[in-house]
């Protein structure tokens, strides 16, 4: 084995009585890519913000090629050649590449003479690594995929030998996603070492030579990858045996529940964002809408949910149409029979500083089970929350507990009870597992394929396309608001991949 | 040539409202741009008057008096980063705080001390930052046109006014050409990406704090030794909030600040200019009409003749790690 690029020994953080990291043991060789999985709440972004110095463990030693060494702020890891992409991006928007590239380590009072040197740096380290972008180019005008390399850029410009990146596929097209492999085997020929934090076990599996899963703020296992398999690092992860494949049987296809017919939709700028789109869903199928975040899907659905007004086109739910131009809103849709579970539940479709039982009825809070004349029936309430609660393994199963103290899948399943306890018709679903950990992204596809399995209609929105490819009977493809392909529930990746890229559509076009 | 003269007159006052406002604003453009709020700048700024004139009053030195106005003004200032930046504290909350505990302590500091209903002792020449008169303008004073603005408009400013519109290059070459510039507006933006970089978020927005009081300073230096001699209770009279709104109408950039600042300072001078004077067709129009101008345009401009402007993206939310 190679000589270690970083050793964490028995490193310990706690937020309050949030145990996140307990007693860590990881060894990364250098010149390896090495895959850290888990769930969400696992520890693994705080183990990286620990080796990265933007937070510092309670206890515990990290080395460096073999030196212990004192990492108190992002200075000193830069210093020690760590380099990292965060998930959310640190770029600030309205610069050029080059301002975020030399941000920090301008080297000189003036800026004029670094921007100077950073240009023939960058120019260096793009034909290096393959990692094109223009330098001058304003970073809120750029697509992810390019914002991704700026960060890469930056870290290599500070030279990083050792390079963390935390979930850095879920922005990313599988082509993209593709073209950061090529780069990170690039990387990894140079001599520089990898970390790579993900969820997504084929990733790990594909570009990873080592692969350590975390669990409950511990390291539980750390494997090669030639010698480990999907099923059991999930295993590892969740802590007992999952289901990756959602099993469903064949669908029976009834009436037409939803119409969109030549939907058109544009945002507060005028910007065209659904472009006369099409689309039918039946009773007992899901059809599921694949493509890259931004590409008009959440406007889609947010139009069809009386959410958002179209500018033009026609819906019909049970035959019957809805005045999307006009007056549609969701409390009139939601009592003919449309629910909707809307892809940001932060925003949307909870309300973090009420409690359970509150979030549990919000928007069928008028119906008459939950009042008492014009009062709420608090007590009917709280039976009700209980109930969902026990059906739907919220836990912990308090219904008067804050929501913002539930983790993120089970903040989802109360509104997933919400909303399918009401035994809708129709069902808009918008990135049902985002954020969702494992153990519970199995329950919320079962539950999905249980509503079709019952006859309902349900039109799902992800941008996870194994999730699209394993519920849907049918996926319509969306990229620049159009919808430009329809395939069959089993159709490739590689073939939606392309698809979702624009890549038929402009090799049409030519 | 009796329109021409009454034009200079007008422009040439222009020049001497704009000043605090143009002061002000550029003070609250270093803040702002690094992600604090400061609707205090009102309240440092007649804080700054009252202890220039203070201190003026009693050293007889309008030196002294600058150093105490910087003095005050930036104490205030970092009161608000103390209370913005290592507390996390509402900027908004703490701008006004500081609004009250200037109007209020200049008055009761100012009769307790000076015994003339809050007023300070008026001040002498030497106290005083008093009109320079620019080398060959008395010379160039008889060439039409053009001798005759450099005489009237550009000559005969206290030397405040010269550093004022020195300050507004000054500003856009710290900004847009230095490292502190690339920085402070990067936290202003983005503080997590400065602190990813290892640079700290809160040294920063300090150090731009303190510009912000300096500046503040300077302002209420201005007034009270320069436009005026002497403090008079409130004399700051909501400018500090007309340079917010230049500052918004500006979008933040120091250049079009000035020009903010002038079109403010030009309409004040207007309204001073008119005042008791009839308009042809309309008659006689009451003062308020036009020192209400400035307010009314000020609305009606950010309503949407300037276009959306976008205030610094972490504009007023204290910086917090995440959890």
């Amino acid at each position: 084995m190679a000589e270690a690029a970083i050793e964490l020994v028995g490193i310990n953080k706690s937020f309050g009585a949030v145990h996140a990291n307990r007693d860590i043991h990881l060894e990364v060789p250098r010149g390896t890519i090495h895959g850290i999985v888990g769930e969400n709440g696992a520890g693994k972004s705080t183990l990286m913000s620990i080796l990265y110095g933007f937070y510092q463990a309670d206890r515990g030693e990290i080395r460096v090629n073999g030196k212990p060494a004192a990492i108190n702020t992002p200075n000193d890891a830069i210093a020690l050649g760590i380099g990292m992409v965060h998930q959310h991006f640190m770029l600030v928007q309205n610069f050029t590449v080059l301002e975020n590239v030399i941000l920090g380590v301008e080297g000189g009072a003036l800026l004029k003479s670094s921007i100077a040197r950073a240009r023939s740096e960058l120019t260096r380290l793009e034909r290096e690594y393959g990692l094109e972008v223009d330098p001058d180019a304003v970073i809120e005008e750029l697509p992810v995929g390019l914002q991704q390399r700026v960060e890469i850029l930056k870290a290599l410009y500070r030279g990083a030998e050792i390079l963390i990146l935390d979930e850095p596929t879920g922005v990313l097209t599988p082509p993209e996603a593709d073209h950061l492999f090529r780069i990170l085997r690039q990387l990894k020929e140079e001599g520089k070492t990898v970390i790579l934090i993900t969820h997504k076990l084929h990733e790990i599996m594909a570009i990873t030579d080592n692969v350590s899963v975390m669990r409950q703020g511990q390291m539980v296992a750390t494997r090669k990858t030639s010698e480990t398999n999907v099923e059991e690092l999930a295993e590892l992860m969740v802590g007992r045996r999952v289901l990756l494949r959602v099993e469903k049987g064949e669908n029976r296809p009834g009436d037409f529940k939803l119409s969109v017919k030549n939907l058109t939709v544009r945002d507060s700028r005028g910007v065209t964002m659904v472009d006369d789109v099409s689309l039918d869903v039946r009773a007992g199928e899901i059809v599921g809408i694949a493509g890259v975040a931004g590409n008009g899907q959440s406007e889609l659905i947010e139009t069809i949910a009386g959410i958002r007004k179209a500018v033009s086109g026609t819906v019909l739910l049970d035959g019957k149409p809805i005045d999307v131009t006009g007056t549609a809103d969701p409390g009139e849709l939601r009592d003919r029979g449309l629910a909707h579970v809307p892809e940001d539940r932060h925003y949307v479709g909870l309300v973090l500083a009420f409690e359970e039982y509150e979030n549990s009825i919000l928007g069928y809070h008028d119906h008459a089970q939950y009042l008492k004349g014009p009062f709420l029936n608090i007590e009917a309430i709280r039976a009700d929350a209980r109930d969902k609660i026990e059906k739907y393994d919220i836990r912990p199963a308090n219904e008067r507990l804050k929501t913002a103290n539930f983790s993120g899948g089970n903040q989802q399943k109360i509104v997933l009870a919400r909303e399918l306890e009401k035994d809708p018709g129709v069902l808009i679903v918008g990135q049902p597992t985002r954020g969702v950990d494992v153990g519970a992204i199995e329950f919320i596809h079962k539950r999905l394929i249980a509503m079709r399995d019952a006859g309902k209609a349900v039109l799902l929105v992800s941008v996870e396309l194994d999730e699209i490819r394993s519920l849907s009977d049918r996926i319509l493809v969306m990229f620049d608001g159009r919808i430009v392909g329809e395939r069959d529930g089993d159709a490739s990746e590689g073939e939606l991949g392309l698809l979702m890229a624009g890549v038929e559509r402009q090799e049409a076009a030519e | 040539m009796d329109y021409f003269n009454t034009l200079v007159v007008i422009l040439d006052s222009t020049i001497r409202l704009s000043i605090p406002l143009l002061l002000a604003c550029l003070a609250g453009l270093y803040s702002e741009r690094a992600g604090i709020f400061d609707i205090g700048l009102e309240g440092k700024m007649l804080a700054g008057a009252f202890a220039g004139a203070a201190a003026a009053a009693v050293s007889g030195s309008a030196w002294i008096g600058l150093s105490a106005a910087l003095l005050v003004s930036t104490f205030l200032a970092l009161v608000h980063g103390f209370a913005s930046i290592t507390h996390r504290g509402n900027q908004i909350v703490s701008g006004v705080a500081i609004n009250f505990i200037a109007a209020g302590s200049t008055i009761i500091l100012g009769q307790a001390w000076f015994s003339q209903g809050g007023r300070t002792p008026s001040l002498g020449a030497d106290a005083r930052f008093t009109a320079i008169t620019l080398p060959g303008a008395e010379a160039l004073r008889d060439v039409p046109i053009v001798g005759y603005l450099y005489y009237e408009l550009v000559s005969g400013h206290s030397a405040l006014v010269y550093f004022a519109f020195a300050m507004v290059a000054f500003t856009w070459w710290v900004l847009f050409r230095t490292r502190f510039g690339l920085r402070l507006r990067a936290v202003g933006e983005n503080p997590a990406a400065v602190d990813t970089a290892g640079v700290s978020v809160a040294w920063l927005r300090y150090r731009a704090v303190i510009c912000t009081g300096i500046l503040c300073g300077f302002a209420g230096t201005y007034l009270a030794l320069a436009q005026n001699a002497g403090f008079v209770k409130d004399m700051t009279a909501g400018k500090g909030f007309i340079a917010l709104a230049a500052l918004i109408f500006a979008k933040w950039r120091p250049v079009p600040a000035m020009f903010a600042c002038l079109l403010f300072g030009f309409l004040d001078a207007l309204s001073i200019r008119m005042q008791g004077t009839p308009l042809p067709l309309v008659g006689r129009v009451p003062a308020q009409f036009f020192q209400a101008l400035p307010y009314v345009l000020t609305v009606v401009l950010l309503a949407g003749f300037i276009g959306r402007a976008i205030p610094p993206r972490a504009g007023g939310v204290p910086y917090v790690k995440e959890r």
